[in-house]
């Protein structure tokens, strides 16, 4: 499990407007692009520093690439990461205010507290 | 020595910007309200004529990440530009240049490493809406030099309550400490119960009126006691997922001290959240 590598990759997409929308559009290939090319990327160091060992679970690969953030919460991947960049990709088809974010909070209600451990 | 002109603690909303300066069909209903209980709220910071204010907040994983996560980390640069490109996307924050105070900075960060704290530091550090929504709700000039202080209230292992009250009575004790004629007010933001990207997010209040309640007075009254026996780390998941934000109201009553009444109460029950703001003057303040 690689709670840690799911926020990373949250965390790096969520700041990137063009992979936030290339994410939104592609999901699987996205995640398959940056698990390849960016997973390992030390995010202040040089890239010939990279890191050797960081790769998502199966069933990490599948939440992030098919935008499962219930599978994601589940998972303990940082509600605040997913909140943000999920707004940011499907705030725009709300038809109503808050319709994203309550339909968002809609599909957790099976999950009574102590919620998913968060801690990485 | 320094002049704590003023201790202030709010809850950071980073919709005040958008909801204030909003019109017509777009501005929400509550933004008149709103608009007049912040007007209240910054006349509180203006009357205490401050000449330097010390920024206490939280990094939202914007330059702060877990590769390298500090738990407590004070600002020294001459300039900090602020807000991100996530927060102009979702809230319509505005990028903004704060001014900085390196002698504050250099005095913090020695005192309070001599005090035990082990703050880490940073030179460059571009700070978000922790910071600057008490700018711009207390300060909207923007003019005056800043100190950053952040927290980690959101990547566990976190510190835990009590910890950020004490790091509160040390900033009061290392600002009151500090060879200078300038006149200092210490502002820190936080949350009462809230809930991000969980099942109670986003509802027709915050997650947990009744903690609210009970947090307002706490603060209001300075009932330090009640609060951190009212309040532990694991608790503090019940009001909602990201309550933790709390311990930072907790650390400014450490600045207020314990048994200060707020001479500034006051707070509006808004959808997702509920807002609330305290400021003390620990010298008095002249007549408005």
């Amino acid at each position: 499990m690689s709670k840690y590598l799911m926020d990373k990759f949250l965390f790096t997409v969520d700041r990137d407007p063009e992979l936030v929308e290339r994410y939104r559009e592609d999901p699987r290939g996205t995640v398959t692009w940056w698990e390849t090319e960016r997973a390992n990327a030390v995010l202040n160091c040089h890239a010939r520093e990279a890191s050797t060992w960081l790769s998502f679970t199966d069933e990490e690969r599948e939440a992030l690439g098919t935008h499962d953030h219930v599978k994601l919460f589940e998972l303990g991947a940082h509600p605040f990461l997913t909140l943000t960049l999920f707004i940011a990709m499907f705030e725009r088809d709300n038809t109503e205010p808050l319709e994203y974010q309550l339909a968002f909070a809609t599909r957790l209600q099976h999950f009574e507290m102590p919620y998913p451990d968060v801690a990485t | 020595m320094a002049t704590v002109v003023a201790v202030i603690a709010s809850t950071h909303h980073p919709f005040f910007y958008k909801a204030s300066t909003a019109t017509g069909d777009d501005r929400p209903p509550f933004a008149d309200e709103w608009v007049r209980k912040i007007t209240a709220f910054r006349e509180t910071l203006t009357r205490a004529d401050p000449d330097v204010l010390v920024m206490v907040g939280s990094d939202h994983f914007h330059q702060l990440w877990l590769d390298n996560m500090p738990q407590f980390l004070v600002g020294k640069a001459p300039f900090y530009d602020a807000n991100w490109y996530n927060e102009e996307r979702e809230f319509g924050m505005p990028r903004m240049v704060l001014k900085g105070h390196e002698a504050l900075s250099a005095h913090l960060l020695r005192e309070g490493i001599d005090r035990g704290f082990d703050l880490a530091f940073s030179n460059e550090l571009r700070v978000d809406h922790s910071i600057t929504c008490p700018i711009i709700t207390l300060r909207p000039e923007a003019d005056l030099p800043i100190v950053p202080i952040y927290t980690n209230i959101f990547a566990p292992p976190l510190p835990r309550p009590k910890r950020f009250v004490e790091l509160g009575e040390a900033i009061r004790e290392i600002v009151e400490s500090w060879p200078s004629h300038l006149r200092v007010a210490i502002i820190g933001t936080g949350h009462l119960s809230l809930e991000l990207g969980g099942p109670r997010q986003f509802g027709p209040h915050g997650p947990d009126p009744e903690f609210d309640r009970r947090a307002v007075e706490w603060i209001a009254t300075g009932d330090l006691e009640s609060c951190l026996a009212g309040v532990t780390l694991d608790s503090l998941h019940a009001p909602g997922n990201a309550t933790h934000g709390f311990m930072d109201f907790m650390l400014m009553m450490g600045v207020a001290g314990a048994g200060a009444k707020a001479d500034h109460a006051d707070s509006l029950d808004l959808f997702h959240t509920m807002e609330a703001y305290f400021t003390w003057y620990p010298n008095g303040v002249s007549a408005a």
